[in-house]
């Protein structure tokens, strides 16, 4: 009773607790907010660092001087792409072995699950080329890998041309301790997928290849390159990769060295950095730069072709060539040294990239959030839905008798009836969410033979109809519910149970993805606790029922696009945005399918289910 | 006219007697010399501690003291030379074979001729202790040993990465100044010095020679503690800093010192000063018993043979002076410090034999026992 606590003090805490407890819950609602858009204000981010002593800084001498030849280079390769209608496999073996390294290819073919509209296709073949440039004196333990993507039409000639010239360069050079491994892919991720795959022995995603013939040792880093133009005015980096994985903070701030010591534009997220921090521009800047990077982190897919190296813990960064409208422009020389000096700094490291942050936010090239700063914005988030089961549990204690019950004859017994009825919404809510991961797929074929709609839209509208039809839930696990119990009391004891155990599992939930990927957990966050924390059958429903439906995942994803669109000052009309809602859905499923991204089936399987659940007991009566 | 002959003649007269007691004045001046610093041989121990590429700049320290070392007169087979990494031969050098001291490549300090004894994951500190102490395994090669006697002058340079009281050894253990201060002590009491030098070019360098308390001892450091002794200068080629700045101006400094020259250990204080080393080097004398003024480099940085010609006999009868008095330390006065006569057996047995008045008997028993003593010590150092 008395021994270990004190029960006149605990009940004044919980006093304390009930009184105090919406109160609070807005303060930390409006605290997180504010902390997370004060992330972007100069004064509380951190400058970057080389934290590697290996790498060191920028003492290098970097002496590529065959720009130009690399540039005719492109002209040759773009004529045999054409010719060849595809990838120029002969042509490109004959170049890399005529610039003495150990050529082999990999062929692959993969079905996707419906065709791909955005980028038009559905069977999938192609062929890797891959020239490995040995290390002349060091044994062949590890391996850097620079590649550059296939990609049909105008695009990307540069980059394979850069590439050919780079190797050429390289291996007239005596100093590599790593074997460097020259790669172009074809069909972009998946041909990185597909030789990820055969170079670690894995079969993780149902891709058909043949296996490597040639292999370098364990891959330190890698380097996508994207060039389409013959000048640049700038470089973008991309760092956001799979699921929202970044490579390590080294990687950027070696490239951001670089592009200082040659005087050469550098950009992320396509933002130029600003020096004025303390005006409001300024600020908006970098919040812009920020949420950008959020949102792109949050989708969980991978924006470069290096997305897919992290996942086997190989720290990647894709660098973009940007031809915009300025005065000063690069020449290939010149992006070809920073290439150079990039990889042999990557050559200095002893071991692989490990001293710098792996989790960070960056709201402009030259100052990082670590995981230290940010993670407080999400904490007072999930603290409000504790708070809010704590006060939940603490009337489950000790509950406030109703005065007009007839029945305390009964004693309430949380056991079996309780665990069971809320098991029953729980367990259809769960259900409802496998449909919504599995039906899609494979309903699709009838679905087309019904609709006069592609397989696509097929899918999508399936996801959709599966999702809206969850609404209609409460009306049948409402019936099913009393058939169990008929007291009213218990019932309204019922729901006050299953809040509780929402609300825990909404809070583990969101704080297992924001380990994992922050963005995806606070975006996820900021939408579903305000509604989760405060949603009671007593409220009117209506009115509820709308804004439970418009915080809702799905229509979440849907402000992210149109949020997006705006930052990236390209906004489009509601139609428009529809559209693409569509294609992000789309998208989503089929990163699943051919890449193991975890964003649909975190929505489709945890975060639906759980939504479900409080819609559930909106219609609780 | 008359009056200035005589003159001339008289000066000239006093010439020719004066020039040959200069002579001998010189030779006598000379003479003591050659007595004044107590040592016949010289011994380096130069070690770098640290691995990797990135710590090109410390072999690169030890390889220039172990140019100048040898290029003094110090003969391989008394210098232990302990090198962490291999630089030269390192897969990330764009010379093979080379590793230099200056940018653009201007001294290979590793040239044709370098002997390393011990290399790589040898360099540890019980490897460096045993080699000071002289407890190594009886299957040790000599080039491995430090077979110094109580008549050697012995440089030991130290160069890696260092904090307050101690000094990394390949990334994985440390040695502390008491360690060190102990080792000398041990080397103290085994007579395996006459005068040691003590140099270390680290990060807070002067913190390893604060608990030193053996006789004989002086220090010279790089950095303060709380200060970083910084490094010179990049190679672009490279890729790498070539050396550190305390060592490189020491380099510049022993490039002028030949085996004859007369420069002394104030010289070698005002080198690096904080102007050009940005840190402050500092230096340790109280445990050295002569002037630092009078001490030659060549002392410990050179093997200088002590050969004069003379065709005149030199009067010897004079002793040996004592150590010469430090001017300038006030009230301590250094009692002379020499070894402790080892084994007086022959006071604790002939004491009271040497009361009686047979005094032949007790001298001829006295040097039977002198002999014996000799036998055991020599058993002992061997």
């Amino acid at each position: 009773m008395g021994l270990l606590s004190d029960p006149s003090r605990r009940k004044v805490l919980t006093g304390l607790l009930t009184r105090l407890n919406t109160p609070i819950c807005i303060v930390c609602y409006l605290a997180g907010i504010v902390w997370f858009m004060g992330l972007a204000f100069e004064p509380f981010t951190l400058r970057t660092y080389m934290s590697e002593n290996a790498m060191g800084s920028t003492m290098v001498e970097e002496r590529f001087s065959s720009g130009e030849r690399a540039l005719s280079l492109a002209k040759e390769f773009d004529a045999h792409k054409r010719k060849a209608g595809g990838m120029p496999v002969e042509w490109l073996v004959k170049a890399m072995q005529s610039r003495g390294l150990e050529v082999f290819t990999q062929s692959f073919s993969r079905k996707l699950p419906f065709p791909d509209e955005n980028k038009e296709r559905y069977m999938v073949r192609g062929t890797n080329v891959y020239g490995i440039l040995r290390a002349p004196r060091a044994p062949r333990t590890e391996a850097l890998v620079i590649t550059a993507p296939c990609s049909p039409g105008n695009t990307n000639n540069q980059a394979v041309a850069l590439l050919l010239a780079l190797a050429q360069y390289f291996r007239n050079q005596i100093y590599w301790a790593k074997d460097i491994i020259f790669l172009v892919n074809e069909h972009d991720l998946i041909g990185t997928q597909a030789w990820l795959e055969g170079y670690h022995h894995t079969n993780i995603t149902g891709m058909e290849y043949s296996p490597l013939q040639g292999r370098a040792g364990s891959i330190q880093a890698a380097l996508s390159l994207e060039l389409s133009s013959d000048v640049i005015t700038s470089l973008d980096l991309v760092l956001e990769g799979l699921n929202g994985q970044l490579p390590n903070l080294d990687l950027a701030n070696l490239f951001y060295a670089f592009c200082q010591k040659l005087g050469v534009l550098c950009t992320i997220q396509g933002k130029l950095q600003r020096n004025d921090w303390d005006t409001a521009e300024g600020y908006t800047h970098a919040a812009q730069t920020m949420m950008l990077m959020v949102l792109k982190q949050a989708c969980g897919r991978s924006w470069g072709d290096h997305g897919l190296f992290l996942r086997y813990h190989i720290e990647a960064a894709s660098v973009r060539g940007i031809n915009s409208f300025r005065h000063y422009k690069t020449d290939a020389t010149t992006i070809g040294r920073l290439l150079e000096g990039m990889v042999r700094k990557l050559n200095n490291l002893l071991e692989r990239l490990h001293q710098s942050y792996f989790f960070y936010l960056l709201p402009s090239l030259s100052r990082f959030v670590s995981i230290g700063y940010y993670m407080p914005a999400f904490g007072l988030l999930a603290v409000i839905l504790l708070l809010r089961a704590l006060d939940l549990w603490v009337h489950l204690g000790a509950p406030a008798l109703a005065p007009s019950c007839h029945c305390f004859s009964v004693s309430l017994q949380p056991s079996s009836p309780g665990v069971l009825t809320v098991l029953t919404p729980v367990v259809i809510s769960h259900l409802t969410g496998v449909a919504l991961y599995l039906l899609p797929v494979h309903l699709q074929e009838m679905a087309v033979e019904h609709f006069p709609v592609s397989e696509t839209e097929a899918v999508v509208l399936t996801a959709i109809a599966i999702y809206t039809a969850g609404l209609a839930l409460p009306h049948n696990t409402q019936r099913y519910t009393h058939r169990l119990i008929l007291m009213q009391f218990i019932l309204r004891y019922m729901f006050t149970l299953l809040k509780l155990t929402a609300l825990l599992y909404l809070a583990v939930l969101l704080g297992c993805t924001a380990l994992i990927n922050f963005s995806l957990g606070f975006i996820l966050a900021v939408t579903l606790v305000p509604i989760t924390a405060s949603i009671t059958p007593h409220m009117p429903k209506a009115l509820y029922a709308l804004v439970m439906v418009l915080l809702s995942p799905a229509f979440t994803i849907l402000y992210c696009v149109f949020i997006y669109q705006e930052l990236i000052e390209a906004p489009v009309s509601v139609s428009e945005g529809w559209m693409l809602f569509l294609s992000v859905i789309s998208q989503g499923i089929l990163d699943h399918a051919l890449y193991g991204s975890l964003v649909y089936p975190l929505l489709a399987l945890f975060i639906y289910p759980c939504w479900l659940m409080f819609w559930n007991i909106l219609f609780w009566n | 006219m008359n009056y200035c002959n005589l003159i001339t003649i008289f000066a000239f007269i006093n010439l020719l007697v004066s020039i040959p007691h200069g002579y001998s004045n010189y030779v006598e001046t000379k003479a003591g010399q050659f007595f004044s610093s107590g040592h016949t041989n010289n011994w380096a121990v130069l070690v770098c501690t640290s691995r990797f590429w990135f710590n090109y700049r410390h072999v690169a320290n030890t390889l220039s003291v172990y140019r100048s070392v040898k290029r003094l007169g110090i003969p391989d087979s008394h210098i232990v030379l302990m090198l962490a990494d291999d630089m030269a031969c390192n897969y990330r050098n764009p010379k093979p074979a080379t590793v230099f001291s200056h940018k653009n490549m201007e001294l290979n300090v590793y040239g044709d001729d370098v002997e390393v004894d011990y290399r790589g994951y040898e360099v540890t500190v019980e490897n460096f202790l045993r080699v000071l102490t002289g407890r190594l395994p009886p299957s040790t090669p000599r080039s491995k040993r430090l077979l110094s006697d109580d008549r050697s002058n012995i440089l030991i340079y130290l160069t890696g990465h260092g904090g307050n009281g101690f000094l990394k050894f390949q990334d994985s253990e440390e040695i502390s100044n008491m360690e060190l201060a102990d080792a000398f002590e041990q080397m103290w009491q085994k007579r395996r010095y006459n005068e040691l030098l003590f140099i270390i070019d680290t990060c807070q360098g002067a913190s390893m020679y604060e608990r030193f308390y053996s006789p004989n001892l002086m220090a010279l450091a790089s950095s303060q503690v709380g200060e970083d002794s910084l490094s010179h200068q990049p190679d672009l080629g490279i890729g790498v800093h070539l050396m550190d700045k305390y060592t490189f101006y020491l380099l510049e400094f022993l490039e002028e010192v030949h085996p004859a020259s007369q420069a002394n250990m104030n010289d070698l204080f005002k080198v690096c000063p904080q102007s050009q080393c940005v840190s402050t080097p500092g230096h340790r004398t109280d445990l050295f018993q002569r002037d630092p003024g009078s001490v030659l480099i060549t002392d410990f940085f050179g093997s200088v043979r002590k050969v004069e010609i003379t065709k005149d006999t030199i009067n010897l009868t004079s002793p040996v002076e004592p150590p010469i008095k430090r001017s300038g330390s006030s009230d301590i006065q250094i009692e002379s410090l020499t070894y402790v006569d080892q084994l007086p057996v022959a006071e604790i047995i002939h004491q009271q034999d040497c009361l009686e008045a047979n005094v032949t008997r007790c001298r001829r028993k006295q040097q039977r026992t002198r002999k014996l003593n000799c036998q055991v010590v020599e058993k002992q150092t061997a």
